[in-house]
């Protein structure tokens, strides 16, 4: 799931469920306490939630298919010029 | 029935809250005339500018001199295959206000105090991207567009373009505020579409499992070019498809915010241009040897690594800074929590799917279609290129423009009563309220699958008169399918199919399009053209709709 909301730092503001280029959250102002990732296959991990997030309360995780892949820099040290 | 939210009247009407729709908006609103501006989702967030940019492509005259230097740099090295050149001079000579407006609203771009041009350059020549800091433009051009009396409507997004006799009348849109869609009928003058680049047709590549891993937010999907098109606007160079590169699994812009080399396994850089990081050009490789990523795949030689350890500690520095302007916080997180240093680690690089940019509405030089007062800015526009600087200037341009037309029009009398808003009203609400069938999701890896096999860019995919044609068959089965099948749960899955829908139309312009260009001409590879034609070097496909049938016609380049 990419967006993880901490529910003991969100204050329900709701301004990620707003914000969200892809509304991945669904948050219902008078009834919900904290926004639903309700469709995470949607998510850009663009960090726009993270970003305006007053409390702080949100995290990205990059799901494994999205994996940065990395090599030592060392290894590709030109042998010769 | 889809219930109608609300009817309203306005001047201008923005389809697109994007660099370009905000643009739009700002210089019609500062014009005097009334603006409401639609946008799928937050004008603070939304499209290929949502978290930030750090290359705005301009002609500043103290630092360049004569305007021929960039235009020079820009049509010879850029690759800029599809530009008609009056609209290139235009967007340089403008390009100097909108950068001191942005400079004077509160976006940096003289972040290291002066304006400083840098990246995307090759060593000994001219530099044309001006280095800025645009981590907050989109808030800051949203504030801009609302002290210009600019009208944002948020989490609306437009379905049809409404024209009556060859000028535009108004716009139907969808509220998906909630989960229950409604419709809105808005009334105008003047309309201006600015819903950026085209993501989505094409089987995303390499993680054809996550359809939304698009290196430009996937909520890009063309939606005001197949709205002109059902209205009847030109498009053109729809054939000329591009192909991004960056990060391997991680699809993301801003390759040329990097400072490093493009290196082969064995450590031999992979292009000619510099040996050592260079922060001044970086490594142009990328963009004029986008394909060298899939080359190096092909061969057997890759994987291709972008290596910056050769950078100093200060360039290393400026890199993270960059990439925060640039909006890449999700892959600095992400590379400081998986303990990733570019100091010390290279990073695979590769080329991702096809997508549309620069390939669109046809434009003249004040940003109007063929369709009176219907005006297209932004990564849309189909005859001029230049990414975030050519969307902001044009959309200024085409704002203005867009303001002086509503002085001459009536407004239509009652769009709802139009055949065509009725049929697309009664299609969309058919689709709400079918129980069953194909969801939004199954539809779109169905048109993705069909536009990778039958009509996929290079390098090493080809396409060729029976595979297009067959393509075009089966776009044609698809779409019987999908209007009889599509099904949704909800205001934002109708707003999906409908993205969808748009997708389908743009695909079927694409193959009508290649299959009449009969050359090979950069990725627009043909097997049974093999050759470049050089007549055709400076000829552009035009293709428009009439009674529901594609046409064509070839044009020149205006020179």
């Amino acid at each position: 799931m990419p967006p993880v909301i901490d529910p003991e730092k969100c204050i329900g503001c709701g301004i990620c469920a707003d914000i969200c280029p892809l509304q991945v959250f669904s948050f219902k102002i008078k009834e919900d306490k904290i926004p639903t990732v309700r469709r995470p296959y949607e998510c850009w991990h663009c960090n726009a939630c993270v970003l305006d997030c007053k409390a702080k309360a949100i995290e990205l995780r990059l799901p494994l298919t999205h994996m940065l892949l990395y090599v030592d820099s060392s290894t590709l040290r030109p042998k010769e010029d | 029935m889809i219930a109608i939210k609300e009817k309203l009247e306005t001047d201008v009407l923005i389809i697109g809250g994007g660099i370009a729709g905000l643009m739009a908006g700002i210089a019609a609103g500062n014009k005097g005339a009334d603006v409401i501006l639609l946008d799928k989702a937050n004008t603070k967030r939304s499209g290929a500018g949502a978290t930030g940019n750090d290359h705005f492509l301009c002609w500043i005259p103290e630092k360049h001199g004569d305007i021929s230097v960039v235009y020079e740099e820009f049509m010879d090295s850029q690759n800029a295959t599809s530009n008609d050149t009056p609209l290139v001079m235009r967007f340089l000579k403008t390009s100097p206000e909108v950068v001191n407006m942005w400079q004077e609203w509160g976006i940096n771009m003289k972040p290291t105090g002066d304006f400083h041009f840098e990246g995307h350059a090759y060593p000994g020549r001219p530099k044309i991207f001006l280095k800025y800091d645009g981590h907050n433009q989109k808030k800051v051009l949203t504030e801009q567009a609302k002290k210009s009396g600019v009208r944002i409507i948020n989490h609306s997004p437009a379905l049809e373009i409404l024209s009556e006799n060859g000028h535009v009348t108004g716009v139907l849109a969808l509220d998906v505020s909630t989960d229950t869609p409604s419709y809105r009928l808005i009334k105008a003058k003047a309309v201006v579409a600015a819903t950026g680049y085209v993501s989505r047709l094409f089987t995303t590549d390499p993680t054809p499992s996550q359809m939304f891993n698009t290196n430009m937010c996937p909520s890009g999907t063309g939606d005001s070019i197949a709205q002109a098109w059902r209205a009847g606007a030109y498009l053109v160079n729809m054939e000329k498809t591009y192909r991004h590169a960056g990060p391997r699994f991680l699809a993301r812009c801003g390759k040329a915010t990097w400072i490093g080399v493009y290196r082969y396994p064995d450590g031999k850089p992979i292009g000619p241009f510099i040996k050592e990081p260079n922060v001044e050009t970086g490594d142009i490789t990328s963009d004029v040897w986008a394909s060298a990523f899939t080359d190096l795949k092909m061969s057997g030689r890759g994987p291709a690594y972008m290596d910056c350890s050769g950078a100093s500690k200060e360039d290393l520095e400026h890199m993270r800074w960059a990439m925060k302007c640039e909006g890449l916080t999700a892959l600095l997180d992400y590379m400081d929590k998986e303990h990733i240093d570019p100091g010390k680690h290279a990073v695979e690089f590769s080329q991702y799917e096809a997508n549309l940019c620069t390939n669109g509405i046809e434009i003249d030089i004040n940003g109007e279609s063929n369709i009176q007062g219907l005006f297209a800015a932004g990564d849309m526009m189909g005859n001029i290129s230049g990414d975030i600087g050519a969307a902001a200037v044009y959309g200024f341009i085409a704002g203005q423009h867009a303001a002086d037309y509503k002085s001459e029009k009536h407004l239509c009398e009652d769009i709802e009563a139009m055949p065509f808003c009725k049929e697309r009203m009664n299609l969309y609400t058919e689709i709400f309220e079918r129980k069953t069938g194909a969801s939004w999701q199954e539809a779109n890896f169905a048109l993705q699958q069909i536009m990778t096999e039958y009509a996929d860019c290079g390098p090493h995919r080809v396409r060729s008169d029976s595979m297009l044609t067959a393509g075009i068959k089966y776009l044609g089965d698809l779409r019987r399918k999908m209007t009889q099948e599509l099904y949704v749960n909800d205001a934002h899955e109708l707003m999906r199919a409908a993205e969808v829908l748009n997708l389908l139309d743009l695909g079927q312009a694409l193959m009508v399009s290649a299959r009449e260009r009969k050359e090979s001409r950069g990725r627009h590879m043909r097997s049974d053209y093999t050759f470049t034609n050089p007549l055709l070097r400076d000829k552009f496909l035009r293709i428009w709709q009439e009674n529901g049938t594609p046409c064509y016609a070839w044009r020149d380049r205006i020179k």
